[in-house]
Formats: C-alpha cells, sequence, structure tokens
C-alpha cells in the first residue's frame, strides 16, 4: 500500500525546525559547561618554535590552553586516525598532536574557559613563534609535479591515435575553483562528561558511528565510554563526512578537563576544514563528421594536501555517458601545503562533468551540430567501461522532456543571435550524471500494542529529509498513519548505518525498514491467525497485509483484525525487529542517474552583468519517495550549480598561503536576487531491477550538468567561452 | 575582542568630554561594521561611547530649502523618508543598493560615512596592511587587488570606501557638520573623506574628539533625471565593483547641470568638477557622456587584477547617464539592470 510513498510528505521534523525545538550540535546544554575556542596557525608551513600561553592563562575566566605540548595523550598511528571516509593513502592530520604546521588556519591551541568570549579574547593572548619553512600552495604553478593517482576506468583502445586521426577535435583546458561548502550551521561539538570518563558528544557530522568509532581508536577508549549524538545537522554537504577537528578538540579538552565542553568553530575557521579541490581538467575529443566520438580522453589535475591524497572521480563519467571505441581517462594529484580537500555535493561530477559537458558543446559548435543532437548521436545504452547495461536509463527521456519544457526547439545555433533589449539571451544545456548507490543499513522498529510504532536508525538526516522518507516508506509497511511512526536518527548506540553522503541513504535506509517491517507483518500474521476464531486463521502469512492499523487479507475481502486486538490477545506490548538491509548481489547492471539540463542566461552586452533567468533540470533518478523534499534538493543543487557557474570562488593569496575571502560576505553564493526561474521535472523512471522500491537517490544529481549548461548559455549567448570558473564579468569584458 | 570600557553619552557635549578623554575611545551608533572589525581584532578601542541615544534622529527643511539629516537617522528612515523619496531619490536609490534590510535598519547616515574599507588584508591580522597597521607594508598592491582601487590610489594602500550612500552625497554636494572640541564646522562630503597618500590609516578628515552630528543636503536634489547604478559579482549584497551616481538637469536634451560620482574605485566617492562642467550645455547623448567619463577616469591606474574596472566604469558612467536621461532610474529592487 502507497498512502504515502511517492506523495509530497511535509517534513515530519518541519516544525521542529521552525519552531527552534530541533537542538543542533552546539546547543546542547550540560552543568559546567566549558567553551573552548580554537588558535589557528598564521603560516602554511614549517613548526611552532615557541607557543606562550602564560598570558593567555592569565586572563580571568581561562580554564586551560590546550597544545601539542600540553595535551593528553593521542593515538601516535596514522590508522588510529582513519575515519570510515578517510583517504587509502596518507597519514591523516591530527589536530594538537605536534609542532609541525602543515597548513594555514591549522589549529595550534585549545582555550577552554567559563564562557565563549573569555575563551576567544583569550586567544589573541597566545603567543606563537614560527620555524617558517618554503611553502607552495598555487596549483597552476606547481602543475608539472603532478603525480598520477589508481582511478577505475582503465583506457580503451588507442585515445591518443584516434585523437591525432579524428577529422573534427576538439581539446582544451577547464579550470574550475576550490569552493568552500558554507553550511549554515557552524561546526559544533559538545562533549558532555559523565562523571566518570564516559562522554555523550554532541556533534554536527554525517555519520555518528564514524565519529564514535574514530573517537574510541583516536583516545583509546572503549565503544560503551563514548556516544555520539547528532540529531539535526544545518547543511553539511559532504564537510561533515569526516570527523572534523573540533570534535577531537572538544574531546580532548573533556578528558583532559573532566568537565563537559563545547567547541564552536567560527565562519572564518570552517575555511580551514575540507573543500572542493581546484581542479584543472583536460578535455579531448575526437569525432567523425557524422557526430559520433571516436575517441575520449579526460585528465584531470587536482589540488590535494602533503599528508593525504584525496582523489575522486573526476574523468570516469563520459563512459556512463557516450559511446566511444576509444577512451583514456587520467586523476593527478599535486601535493601542496594545504589541509585535505573533502567531498562536496557529487565529487568529482560536479567538476569532472562540468568540463566534460562543456567541451561537448565545444564539439557540437565544431561539428555543426545541435548540442541535444550531438548528445543523442554519441548516447550510450551500456556502461562502456564495464560493459554493461544499466538497471535503467530514461536519460533520453530527459532530454526530451526538458527541451520540450524549454522550448529548445525555438533555438537559433548562432552565438549572439537572440536578444531582448540591452540582453544578449543564451540558451544551453549539459547532461548530468551520478551514481545510485546503496550502503548497509540497519533499522529497528519497535510496534506498540497502541499502534504507534518508531523506527531507529544510527543514519544522519543532513537537512535532505531522511526523517520524512523513513517515517513514509515505514507508515506505508506497516499499514499506519505517518503520525503514528516516530523516527529516532543518528545516535551511535542505533542500529547500524555508514555515513549520510553520496545520495545512498534513501534507498539504503528504506529497504532496512523494509525488511524489519515484512518480519513484524509476518510476526502479526501468525499471531492473528492463531487467535481463537480469527477471520485470517485460514489464510496463507502471504496472503495477510497491514493497512489502516489493521492486519487484513490481502485479496481485500474484508477479513481483518486490529493490531491492538492481536497484540491484547497475544499479551505483548511490544514487538521489536532489528534488520539489516539486503541488496540482491548483481554485478550484471551499471547504477546511475541521469539529468537534462537546460538554461537561459541574459548578459548586459556593455556591463557583462549575467543573469541566470531560467533553468529546466529534468531528472531521471527512479522512484521519487517525496515529491516535495526531492524536488527541494534538486532546487538546492540547481542554485549551487549557478553558484559554481557564476560566484563560487575560494581565493587564497599564494604569498601567504591563505585564504583571503573566508567569510560569506565575499565567498560569494547566489541570493535570491540571482535565482530565477526553475523547472524540475521528474522523468518516469520505473526500476524494478536496482532494488524492492525502485530508488536511487536525489542528493547530488541535481547539481551536476548546471554549471555546464549556464557556461555553453553564456557562449551562445555571447560568443565567448570562457573555461575559468567562476564566470565573471570581468571575463567577459576581456 | 578585546575588552572595552564602555560609556553612554548624555549629549553631544558629553560625547566630546569622553572622546577627548580618551585617545582609544571609539563612538558606537549602529555598530554594523565596528563590531564586525572588533570581532577581528582589527579595531580594538580601549572605550566605547554609546551615542545611539542622542538627539540625532531628525529630518529637518533648512532654510534655504535643503534637508538637514541627523546623524543618527537610520540609514532604512532615511532611504524611505518622504522627503527623501520626492526630493533626493537619488540618495534613496544609493542607500537601498547597498548592505541588506537588517544592516540599513541597524546603520545610522554618521555610522556609513565612518565605515571602512572592505580590502581582505586590512580584515586579515595575519597579512601586512598600513591601514591597519601603519608602516607594515600593503599587501593588495602586489596581490589579489581586483577590488581595489583605480583612481587617488597611494604606494602605501589601494583601497577603497565601500558606501553607496556617500556617492550619492558626493554627487549632490551634500555637507557635513562636524562638532568637536573647538566648536562646530561643516565641510563638503567631498573633502570628508581623504586619499590614502602615505596615511592610509586615516579614512577621513575628521579631527580627534569630533563627532558628525549631522548632513545637510542642498536644495537642488536633481529629483527628475538621476540613477544609481551599481555594478557586482552578483545581483544583492555584495560590494561595487563600480558604482555611479548621475544626476542631471535638462532642458529638452540639453544639460543644464550634471553630477557624477563613483563609488568602488578610489579611496573615497569620486566626482569630478571637470567632467560635470564637459556636460553642461552638451546635448544628453551617449557620445558626451562617454567623453564625461573619460574625463572622470582620468589617471586611472590598473594593478594586476583591476584593469577591467576602468572600461566597466566607463561603460557604467555611460549606462548611469542614459538612465539618469531618460528618468529611468535604475530600480533597486528590479532583479535586473536596466
Amino acid at each position: 500500500m502507497n498512502a504515502y510513498v511517492g506523495t509530497s510528505t511535509s517534513r515530519v521534523d518541519g516544525r521542529a525546525k521552525v519552531t527552534g525545538a530541533a537542538k543542533y550540535a552546539g546547543e546542547f546544554a550540560a552543568d559546567g559547561l566549558l567553551h573552548g575556542f580554537v588558535v589557528e596557525a598564521t603560516i602554511a608551513r614549517g613548526r611552532i618554535a615557541r607557543l606562550d600561553t602564560s598570558e593567555a592563562l592569565r586572563v580571568k575566566g581561562v580554564v586551560d590552553v590546550l597544545t601539542h605540548a600540553h595535551r593528553p595523550p593521542l593515538a601516535d598511528k596514522d590508522e588510529a586516525w582513519k575515519d570510515e571516509v578517510a583517504p587509502e593513502k596518507g597519514s591523516p592530520f591530527r589536530p594538537l598532536y605536534d609542532e609541525r604546521i602543515k597548513f594555514n588556519g591549522q589549529p595550534i591551541a585549545l582555550v577552554v574557559a567559563e564562557d565563549w568570549e573569555t575563551a576567544k579574547f583569550a586567544a589573541t593572548r597566545v603567543h606563537v613563534e614560527y620555524e617558517q619553512e618554503g611553502f607552495a600552495t598555487d596549483l597552476e604553478s606547481e602543475r608539472d609535479k603532478a603525480e598520477k593517482v589508481d582511478q577505475p576506468h582503465k583506457p580503451r583502445g588507442d585515445a591518443a591515435g584516434a585523437l591525432t586521426r579524428a577529422p573534427v577535435r576538439h581539446e582544451a583546458d577547464y579550470v574550475l575553483p576550490t569552493e568552500h561548502h558554507n553550511p549554515m550551521e557552524l561546526f559544533a561539538t559538545t562533549a558532555v562528561w559523565d562523571g566518570s570518563g564516559g562522554l555523550t558528544v554532541y556533534d554536527k557530522t554525517q555519520g555518528v558511528q564514524n565519529v564514535q568509532k574514530f573517537l574510541c581508536s583516536v583516545f583509546g577508549k572503549k565503544p560503551d565510554e563514548i556516544r555520539v549524538i547528532s540529531p539535526y545537522v544545518g547543511g553539511a554537504f559532504g564537510s561533515g563526512l569526516r570527523p572534523q577537528h573540533q570534535v577531537v578538540l572538544a574531546t580532548l579538552a573533556a578528558l583532559a578537563l573532566k568537565r563537559s565542553v563545547r567547541v564552536v568553530l567560527t565562519r572564518q575557521q570552517m575555511y580551514s576544514l575540507g573543500y572542493r579541490p581546484m581542479t584543472i581538467e583536460r578535455v579531448a575529443l575526437g569525432a567523425k563528421p557524422d557526430g559520433t566520438l571516436d575517441a575520449i580522453a579526460h585528465e584531470a589535475i587536482a589540488v590535494t594536501s602533503r599528508y593525504e591524497d584525496f582523489s575522486r572521480n573526476d574523468t570516469g563519467w563520459a563512459e556512463q555517458l557516450y559511446k566511444s571505441p576509444n577512451s583514456n581517462f587520467s586523476h593527478k594529484l599535486v601535493d601542496l601545503d594545504v589541509s585535505t580537500p573533502c567531498d562536496m555535493r557529487a565529487p568529482g561530477a560536479a567538476t569532472g562533468v562540468c568540463a566534460l559537458e562543456c567541451a561537448m558543446d565545444e564539439l557540437a559548435v565544431a561539428l555543426k551540430l545541435d548540442p541535444v543532437d550531438l548528445r543523442l548521436r554519441c548516447y550510450s545504452d551500456r556502461d562502456q567501461s564495464e560493459d554493461l547495461p544499466y538497471t535503467s536509463k530514461q536519460l533520453r527521456e530527459c532530454y526530451a522532456r526538458g527541451a520540450e519544457a524549454f522550448g529548445w526547439s525555438r533555438r537559433n545555433p548562432a552565438p549572439r543571435s537572440m536578444r531582448d533589449g540591452k540582453e544578449l539571451v543564451g540558451w544551453g544545456m549539459a547532461t548530468g550524471v551520478w551514481e545510485a548507490l546503496q550502503m548497509p543499513v540497519a533499522v529497528r522498529i519497535v510496534l506498540t500494542a497502541n499502534g504507534h510504532a518508531e523506527i531507529s536508525c544510527a543514519a544522519s538526516d543532513i537537512g535532505t529529509g531522511t526523517y520524512t522518507i523513513v517515517a513514509q516508506v515505514a507508515a506505508d509497511a506497516l499499514g499506519l498513519p505517518i503520525d503514528n511512526i516516530s523516527v529516532r536518527l543518528a545516535d551511535s548506540t542505533l542500529p547500524q548505518a555508514p555515513v549520510e553522503g553520496g545520495s545512498w541513504m534513501a534507498a539504503s535506509s528504506a529497504h532496512a525498514v523494509l525488511r524489519a517491517a515484512e518480519e513484524i507483518r509476518e510476526e502479526l500474521a501468525r499471531l492473528a491467525k492463531a487467535m481463537p476464531a480469527s477471520p485470517l486463521a485460514d489464510l496463507d502469512a502471504a496472503n495477510i497485509t497491514l493497512t489502516d492499523g489493521m492486519i487484513a487479507s490481502s485479496d481485500g475481502r474484508g477479513a481483518a483484525v486490529s493490531i491492538a486486538d492481536v497484540m491484547r490477545h497475544s499479551k505483548l506490548e511490544r514487538i521489536e525487529r532489528e534488520k539489516l538491509n539486503q541488496f540482491a548481489e548483481d554485478k550484471s547492471h551499471a547504477r546511475n542517474t541521469h539529468s537534462a539540463v537546460f538554461a537561459e542566461v541574459k548578459i548586459d552586452e556593455e556591463l557583462g552583468i549575467i543573469r541566470v533567468t531560467r533553468i529546466v533540470n529534468a531528472v531521471a533518478a527512479g522512484r521519487i519517495l517525496n515529491t516535495k523534499t526531492g524536488r527541494s534538493q534538486i532546487m538546492g543543487g540547481v542554485v549551487w550549480g549557478i553558484g559554481m557557474a557564476l560566484h563560487e570562488e575560494t581565493v587564497m593569496d599564494h604569498r601567504f598561503g591563505r585564504i583571503m575571502n573566508a567569510n560569506i560576505a565575499e565567498y560569494h553564493i547566489p541570493v535570491n536576487a540571482d535565482v530565477h526561474d526553475i523547472d524540475l521535472i521528474f522523468v518516469d523512471e520505473p526500476d524494478d531491477r536496482i532494488n524492492r522500491l525502485g530508488i536511487k537517490g536525489l542528493g547530488e544529481i541535481g547539481i551536476v550538468g548546471v554549471p555546464a549548461a549556464i557556461a555553453n548559455a553564456v557562449y551562445h549567448a555571447t560568443g565567448k567561452r570562457i573555461r575559468r570558473f567562476p564566470i565573471t564579468l570581468d571575463k567577459l569584458l576581456e | 575582542m578585546n575588552n572595552f570600557q564602555y560609556s553612554r553619552a548624555s549629549d553631544v557635549a558629553d560625547a566630546i568630554r569622553l572622546l577627548a578623554a580618551d585617545p582609544g575611545a571609539k563612538l558606537i551608533a549602529g555598530g554594523t561594521n565596528l563590531i564586525d572589525l572588533m570581532k577581528e581584532n582589527v579595531e580594538r578601542p580601549s572605550r566605547l561611547i554609546d551615542i545611539s541615544r542622542l538627539p540625532l534622529r531628525d529630518i529637518e527643511e533648512t532654510a534655504d530649502g535643503g534637508l538637514r539629516v541627523g546623524a543618527l537617522v537610520p540609514n532604512s528612515d532615511l532611504a524611505y523618508h518622504p522627503l527623501i523619496e520626492q526630493r533626493y531619490p537619488l540618495l534613496a536609490s544609493a542607500i537601498l543598493a547597498g548592505a541588506s534590510a537588517q544592516l540599513r535598519n541597524m546603520a545610522s547616515v554618521g555610522g556609513n560615512l565612518m565605515q571602512r574599507t572592505r580590502c581582505a588584508y586590512f580584515y586579515d591580522t595575519a597579512t601586512p596592511c598600513n591601514k591597519r597597521s601603519p608602516g607594515t607594508g600593503c599587501s593588495a598592491i602586489d596581490g589579489l587587488n581586483r577590488n581595489h582601487a583605480i583612481l587617488g590610489t597611494s604606494t602605501s594602500c589601494i583601497a577603497t570606501n565601500p558606501s553607496d550612500m556617500s556617492v550619492a552625497l558626493a554627487a549632490l554636494g551634500a555637507l557635513v557638520h562636524i562638532a568637536g572640541p573647538s566648536g562646530q564646522r561643516t565641510i563638503a562630503l567631498t573633502d570628508f573623506h581623504r586619499l590614502p597618500e602615505d596615511k592610509p590609516h586615516l579614512d577621513t578628515n575628521l579631527g580627534s574628539g569630533e563627532i558628525i552630528t549631522a548632513i545637510e543636503l542642498p536644495p537642488h536634489g536633481f529629483a527628475r533625471n538621476y540613477s544609481y547604478l551599481k555594478i557586482r559579482d552578483r545581483l544583492s549584497y555584495a560590494f561595487a565593483l563600480v558604482s555611479v551616481a548621475a544626476a542631471l538637469e535638462l532642458e529638452g536634451n540639453a544639460i543644464v547641470e550634471a553630477r557624477l560620482a563613483l563609488g568602488g574605485v578610489a579611496h573615497k566617492p569620486w566626482r569630478s568638477l571637470e567632467a560635470e562642467a564637459a556636460l553642461r550645455g552638451q546635448a544628453a547623448t551617449p557620445d558626451h557622456f562617454g567623453r564625461a567619463a573619460d574625463l572622470l577616469l582620468q589617471g586611472a591606474t590598473a594593478r594586476s587584477h583591476n584593469g577591467f574596472k576602468i572600461e566597466l566604469a566607463r561603460r557604467a558612467v555611460v549606462r548611469a547617464l542614459m538612465q539618469a536621461a531618460s528618468a529611468t532610474p535604475q530600480s533597486q529592487a528590479h532583479k535586473k539592470i536596466a
């Protein structure tokens, strides 16, 4: 029964959020709570020669100043510092571990005081002397030092040879800058001391169990000594996947002082956490005159830190989209004196597909083909890397529906051919692609005799709507009204879940709910059949369903008993089941979500001011569990895509190795005035192969393709191809 | 943020006395810029003298037909005041082009004149900056200077004044009323802010112990033909790359009087009497506007990243004057540059 799945059910946590009842990590109270403020390094590389905390310690209200020379023990093996998302290769950063400075903004001391203002003030009284060393933070000047890393997409055929022979070819560098997540909620941890060595840690994170295991290993604690809770997260977008500085520092201080400690990072300090790495994407396409591809070569050169190799799949996406007998992909890293990058919405794809889709647009121009037509000529019904069909791929329908809604057929292909007063009008499009992943997640359902069910799982809801979709799936599976469902998430003591990321949590959690609910249904059916004079006695358990609070014959012939009656007869207060999701092992199909993005820009010809006046994003992502939260997801991705195209850039002064726009006044993201019409289409994509409910996930797909569609529209409007993002007006005036 | 003393001034004379008694003291009204700077340890006042309750909130007509605006009138109140909307819409428009509604509600007129540059190096105490720490050097000259000045710079500073309101006030020929230990004085707004020269730590010509009590608008408000055009990296809530306050008095298509000031390009609102004189008596055409722009931008110097501003400013001046001439001023509410 589908009373809720597939509907526009409002967020079950919406009221708590808008009334302030929802508590975030930095809002939990504790007796005698202390406040920590982070002191950061102001050089990019070197060592701390002298760290004088005496003046800070003399400030009234300061309890202690923790430094590498004054702290409780921390694990000394890299393995202990590797959380479940840590790069395979490298030595994770350890806050306050030793005197080495690895990046500008590195935490070097934590001032702990009775209140936050005192701690902040005293932080300015910590005096540091450094021995500076030579450093490098500029990817472009260090580009020659790039080294190749392993990537799953292996070369096919002879791309270099095919490119040389190709009658039509396009090759260019596309430069994507460093970007920061800037979630609205500041990174914060409240570590509550239990009086006997244990801690309850309220943390802003995308994975409480990841943080819990990490803290236990870093601080040598037993699993039952640290509990991590994160009931609400005010956005994270990947920045909360790995345990961040503040959780280590708050825990360190709580253990050192045997008191509860809160550490809240400032907006500026959050620029010392992870980021989307600056990447130079070199794309080469070789085509035949008929608009089919003969060669694709995509090389990415990205920033990483000197201590960890962070890389994502920037280059392999063409394998999902375009037929080509020859292909070559390579991902290279340049080690710089910066902190390690991290995942940021659609990591790899947001940048790599941007370059690929700009290149495809340039190829369409070279071939004198319509950009949609070119993509259809190159359309691949198989994942070429593994030579597999897809569980489902309604990308053709995305192109068709998107183009229809946008009015693409009215496009004059000539650049600078469309105009509206002083503004040049440009229409561009691009393809989006992401993975449809699913991970092991367990869920516990407790059904009580009054017909209420509590669903619990360690998964986080990072604002995406996990509470809501879990409630929807549970309500349908248990045949209960959604108001009878309560959902508990993001407590490390709850059934297992990985970090919330990669667009995998919807499918993963929903199918765990389904399995646990199935066991409850079986138990209720058994009990119902066993009741004296049961109307269901003669039915096979498989033909008994849960609906409207009743245990009923699934043939709809009216034979039914209420859950309450059955449980009362069985003298049961509650039925509890915990199940891990299970997905059929299937390596015979590729799993992806797809989209077609159409963008209209209007550009003031004299002044270079760009407005994105329309976006149509047609998305094929399996079954949409909730059309309301789903639309919000895609809408957020589109707006972010506008930011990637036109606004976002973390600017560093490489003479200092310092970020110079570490605040949201100068780090520009789109404001309301920059956002116009956004039309979202969910293309119907039944998929009974990927999983039982046909769910693929929506977290990332919304942003992919958007920056390229806008860049391509800018070209169509102006005839200028801007390959260095963001496309600011000075680049058009050049 | 450093600890500081707090005093509440009982009247203007008291504020002056308190200022004189403590060389490290700063006045605070709305605090929209000062508090930020204190949080960043850029400003470290020993004392804050709260003037927010002084009776400087009136907007009254002057004998000659102008308006006198108290220094503590909130920016929002000024922008939406009927007399400003009717007689000085250029000023209203410039104010609404700046900041956000919340900031404008808090920010005072006097505080707006006193706001400091948004140069990233000025804000970052880990980098050299002559404005913040005299003698340490200017990081912007050979650094990131995309948002920096193209006019009136010195070898010690290329920062810009971030105010929108001041640009309109400069064009309108506003006066600044000042009270201080040696009595009251009045200076032209264009003389209120200064160029950096070798003392970039001084933003204004306000003397020690002095306080802004009011601004005065002359009778001529150019209410018919004006425009405030602000060009920035997004359509709202960003500081100007270039902004233009343009005002014309026309007879038919002939220019009787012209006012022109630029924001985002210098250490002060940039006005050129020569450029305005060149427009007088001319027809309101793009060519004449372009020549005025060239005069206004005479001596403009490009650094490594801000060269685009020269051409952008030229085009923005022409556009703003065209908007003014056609009595179709730039709207600050529409999501579009007209």
